[in-house]
């Protein structure tokens, strides 16, 4: 078999995997653009969030944060701190792009979870890395296409709907976070942290506004994270749950979603 | 609402442009890296709390508490994200119909 007929089943195996993901992704969009709307947000806030913020986990954090009458600052610092992981995926993903300027930026708004997993899945030097490479910018294309097409469908959906508390909305968002936790709950360490992370937040509520016992709880993770030894979650693990289904929250939302 | 949805979407990328951009010793160390990787582990979990059993400042059993349950096992028999919300929001609203919760 040739190089060239290689790398071309190579690159339509890519872009099959892009294609999937951003389908999958789509999903949680629906969610996304229903909950959004049927929280206050009006049609064009809602699609600038998937357009501009385009990562899952912080728009699902913002919404669901009003939603609950936690006031816009508290709801802003939820979003900006689930976003902290798209800095760390950068940086594993900045050495595998090499591109500077115009490109950068570019490839910076596509970096969530879906994005940096299907690229480092790919062998880094395969194909002089153009294969990894591909896996990020036909990801990157997919998920923000999907992600803003079912985003646009959940919110014209909602917008139809009527009445957000006859269906559930209440449940449906708390669910919508459930969802994007599962599959970061791999291992003893995660739950334990998550489950100090819920006591911490219900023990503060009666006592801080709405929105910032979630914010208080971050703490854990901070301390946590300082006390931990080095075996413990490495950086890669969230980005390979995501492929293994989870979205992204942020990366696609999401949740990452485009997480 | 105009101005949190655009400052935190700025906000958001310039966190995304930052790993693009900043030499690599600078934030490659275990600790930042276990922090940001458990950040979305902690902030989700409170978000499920919270929006679980807060009404306000109080904490309250409602009809929430089923959906997020149904939801949950939904999770565990590997259900889809969709059908994973709308397990979540019928039990809720089923429970408030027929006035088996508030």
């Amino acid at each position: 078999m040739s190089a060239a007929a290689t790398w071309t089943e190579e690159r339509r195996s890519v872009i099959r995997d892009a294609t999937g993901v951003g389908i999958a992704v789509g999903a949680y969009g629906i969610g996304f653009g229903a909950l959004s709307v049927a929280s206050g947000l009006s049609f064009a806030q809602t699609m600038a969030l998937s357009l501009l913020m385009f990562t899952g986990a912080s728009q699902f954090a913002l919404v669901g944060v009003i939603a609950a009458g936690g006031g816009s600052i508290a709801a802003g610092l939820t979003a900006l701190l689930l976003g902290v992981r798209n800095t760390l995926y950068g940086l594993r993903i900045a050495p595998v792009l090499q591109v500077t300027g115009f490109k950068r930026a570019i490839a910076a708004q596509l970096t969530i979870d879906e994005t940096t997993a299907m690229s480092l899945a790919r062998d880094e030097d395969a194909f002089e890395g153009r294969s990894a490479r591909l896996a990020f910018w036909a990801t990157g294309l997919s998920v923000y296409v999907f992600w803003n097409l079912a985003t646009l469908i959940g919110a014209l959906g909602a917008g139809a709907l009527g009445d957000p508390r006859a269906f559930g909305l209440d449940a449906v968002i708390p669910a919508a976070f459930l969802a994007l936790l599962w599959p970061r709950l791999k291992g003893r360490d995660p739950w334990a942290i998550a489950i100090i992370s819920a006591v911490v937040a219900l023990a503060l509520t009666p006592f801080l506004r709405p929105g910032l016992p979630v914010l208080a709880a971050a703490l854990v993770a901070v301390i946590a994270g300082l006390r931990a030894g080095p075996a413990l979650v490495p950086i890669s693990s969230a980005p390979r749950d995501a492929e293994t289904g989870a979205r992204e929250e942020d990366g696609a939302a999401p949740g990452g979603g485009p997480a | 609402m105009w101005p949190v949805v655009l400052m935190s979407s700025l906000g958001c990328f310039l966190l995304k442009l930052t790993g693009q951009s900043v030499p690599q010793r600078l934030l490659d160390n275990p600790k930042v890296r276990h922090i940001a990787a458990l950040l979305p582990v902690s902030l989700l979990a409170a978000l499920v709390a919270v929006q679980t059993f807060a009404s306000g400042q109080s904490l309250v059993l409602d009809a929430r508490v089923a959906g997020v349950a149904a939801g949950a096992v939904a999770l565990m028999l590997r259900a889809p994200f969709l059908v994973v919300v709308i397990v979540a929001g019928v039990v809720a609203a089923g429970l408030r119909y027929w006035g088996l919760a508030a």
